[in-house]
């Protein structure tokens, strides 16, 4: 999917502002749509305690397989543990994962990124072909082999999802800098004489910023979708803890007889994604007609 | 920008030219596959030997089995795992350039016809899923795209959602209201068509969001240029200007995506095809990953590579096609 945001990227130039008005006003209200859901899910991350009073590990085996009721919103789950609660502690370690991943894939992008934009034509060669490498592989084969190797656990899975998600960046993140580099202040720096460092640090780098950061906003609510996948395939965070895509893997088992145990938890994961997708545009939008502010 | 047949005069002058060109950068692009190839190669080899654990006891089994220690002794020198690391090394890629693939440890079958048979099976998969999302993500774009507000709300409103459902969930759902309530389809895959439709189903909706959301931007893009009001100046009926003109530009970030797509299908394969018990490339490597089978990883990663080396190389070669400003840059 990063494939997708580049092209958005670089398109940029040519998509003009949303012209007719209601289109605005809708993108707007989908914008703050967006950012009310993200708000409830950072609340549920930070503070569960806020949106429930149960306890997520609480086991009560005489109220296993509940349907959803207005005591139980979601039902409750093989041992009895109310599923909207872990739903709502479960938001802490899917959202981690999905930042920390991101970063994870944007920082490795970064280093390939700058060595194949401004590291002259050796640099470019290597990082182009490490990107070409790392893209002809599937994401899964990658991340299924990191784990492999590392054992599953939370930060398994976060560097997994940052490794099989660099490759796109990196592209993205390349071009971004060639541009800015090949950009007429960049020219007039270095006709002013500054030094290449400086050049790069003052100038290239906040030029190349806004986007990544644009990215990354595109990319967190994949990043989750795809740690929620290594949590279903049983790879990510051990079972007793509350991870959306851990909770839909142990949900499987029962999806004949209790429904609400697949379709809460990815209810959850859609709707963060969708809102990171949405956001990010929003930004993107932001950034195109100058300056984040 | 122009229409890229007003180009074709040109085009038609410098043939001999562009034909070398053309041959010059297939050749090109095979070395550079092959290179990719013996890269990710070795990168495989390394990384699955930093797996903990012996290689001999996936051998054996699993590392509670009762061998001898003349057995184990006599496993390692039967296949190599006695030698230094990187003799080791240029044997297994002596062995892989004469497309060599071993047994496989844990089946003890020869890898290579065993893959592929897993490979045609997810081939099946993931082709006529790229077909179900094209045609989808075709049909949506140029239904909802000349429309008012509403309809095209509700366009990109479906793709967000698409583009945003995670594979395995998506599943589920299916099984849930067509096969557990409705009745209507099998929740495995059984062999034949029926037991492809929710498979196919599963990765070719998220795909059809992307496509989608892409299209739709270059699509609003498209509408703007200069030949598209000469054809309506033409007199063109509005299917004729999108058909004819504007699809065409529309679907070219999609077609050059689609390599890049079809390496995600692979990925979205290992979940379809354990949710649907489905036989294929992804549920071997996910088994093949967890019992240490080296042979088998080997293959399928190498397998998997090469096909997303053809794909991409193909659908270069049709961008070039659709599109002949793309050859002059």
């Amino acid at each position: 999917m990063t494939e997708i945001l580049a092209g958005r990227l670089r398109r940029n130039n040519h998509a003009g502002p949303a012209t007719n008005r209601s289109q605005k006003l809708g993108r707007n209200g989908g914008a703050l749509l967006a950012i009310v859901a993200l708000l409830f899910i950072l609340i549920a991350a930070l503070a569960p305690q806020l949106l429930t009073s149960a306890d997520p590990d609480a086991v009560a085996p005489v109220d296993a397989f509940q349907s959803p009721s207005s005591t139980h919103f979601f039902g409750t789950d093989e041992s009895g543990r109310d599923v909207y609660t872990r739903v709502v502690f479960g938001a802490a370690n899917s959202l981690f994962i999905g930042i920390a991943a991101t970063i994870v894939g944007l920082g490795l992008a970064l280093i390939l990124g700058m060595l194949g934009g401004l590291g002259g034509r050796v640099g470019d060669f290597v990082s182009t072909r490490v990107v070409e490498v790392m893209f002809a592989l599937p994401g899964l084969l990658l991340a299924l082999i990191f784990i492999a190797i590392a054992g599953p656990g939370v930060v398994t899975s976060t560097v997994a999802v940052g490794l099989s998600t660099a490759p796109g960046y990196a592209r993205i993140i390349r071009s971004q800098l060639r541009s800015v580099r090949n950009s007429g202040y960049v020219e007039a720096a270095t006709v002013l004489g500054h030094s290449r460092l400086r050049i790069v640090v003052q100038h290239i780098l906040p030029g190349a910023l806004a986007p990544i950061f644009v990215l990354g906003t595109l990319g967190v609510g994949q990043a989750i979708v795809w740690a929620s996948s290594l949590g279903f395939l049983g790879l990510g965070v051990a079972p007793p803890a509350a991870e959306w895509g851990a909770m839909l893997s142990s949900g499987r088992t029962y999806i004949d007889v209790a429904w609400w145990l697949t379709v809460f938890p990815g209810l959850a994961i859609v709707a963060t994604a969708a809102s990171f997708t949405v956001l990010g545009r929003a930004l993107n939008e932001r950034t195109r007609q100058g300056g984040l502010g | 920008m122009t229409d890229p047949s007003d180009t074709t005069a040109e085009r038609l002058s410098t043939r001999p030219t562009a034909r070398l060109r053309s041959l010059a950068w297939v050749a090109r692009r095979i070395g550079g596959g092959l290179f990719v190839l013996w890269m990710v190669a070795t990168v495989i080899f390394f990384a699955l030997r930093l797996i903990p654990g012996d290689p001999v006891d996936a051998i054996l089994g699993g590392p509670g089995s009762q061998a001898s220690a003349e057995a184990v002794a006599q496993i390692r020198t039967d296949y190599g795992l006695d030698q230094p690391l990187i003799v080791q090394y240029f044997l297994a890629m002596g062995k892989l350039a004469v497309a060599d693939f071993g047994t496989s440890y844990a089946l003890k079958v020869a890898v290579a016809p065993y893959v592929l048979t897993q490979l045609w099976s997810t081939l099946v998969l993931t082709i006529a899923s790229m077909v179900v999302a094209w045609i989808l993500a075709v049909a949506l774009t140029l239904v909802t795209s000349g429309r008012g507000g509403p309809a095209r709300a509700v366009g990109s409103g479906l793709e967000l959602l698409a583009a945003a459902v995670p594979h395995f969930w998506l599943a589920s759902l299916l099984i849930i209201v067509l096969s557990n309530t409705l009745h209507l389809l099998p929740p495995i895959s059984v062999p034949g068509p029926l037991g492809l439709i929710l498979p196919v189903i599963t990765l070719a909706l998220p795909l059809t969001g992307f496509l989608g959301q892409l299209m739709r931007e270059s699509l609003a893009n498209a509408y703007e240029q200069p030949f598209v009001l000469s054809a309506r100046a033409r007199g063109e009926s509005e299917w004729g200007v999108r058909l004819r003109h504007v699809l065409r530009h529309a679907a070219l970030p999609g077609i050059s995506l689609s390599g890049w797509a079809f390496g995600s299908l692979l990925s979205g394969a290992v979940v379809v095809e354990t949710i649907f018990a489905r036989p294929g490339l992804g549920r071997t490597l996910l088994s093949a990953v967890s019992i240490r089978d080296i042979p088998v990883v080997t293959a399928v990663a190498i397998l998997s590579a090469l096909t997303f080396i053809i794909v991409t190389l193909a659908t270069d070669a049709i961008d070039r096609i659709v599109d002949p400003r793309v050859a002059k840059q």
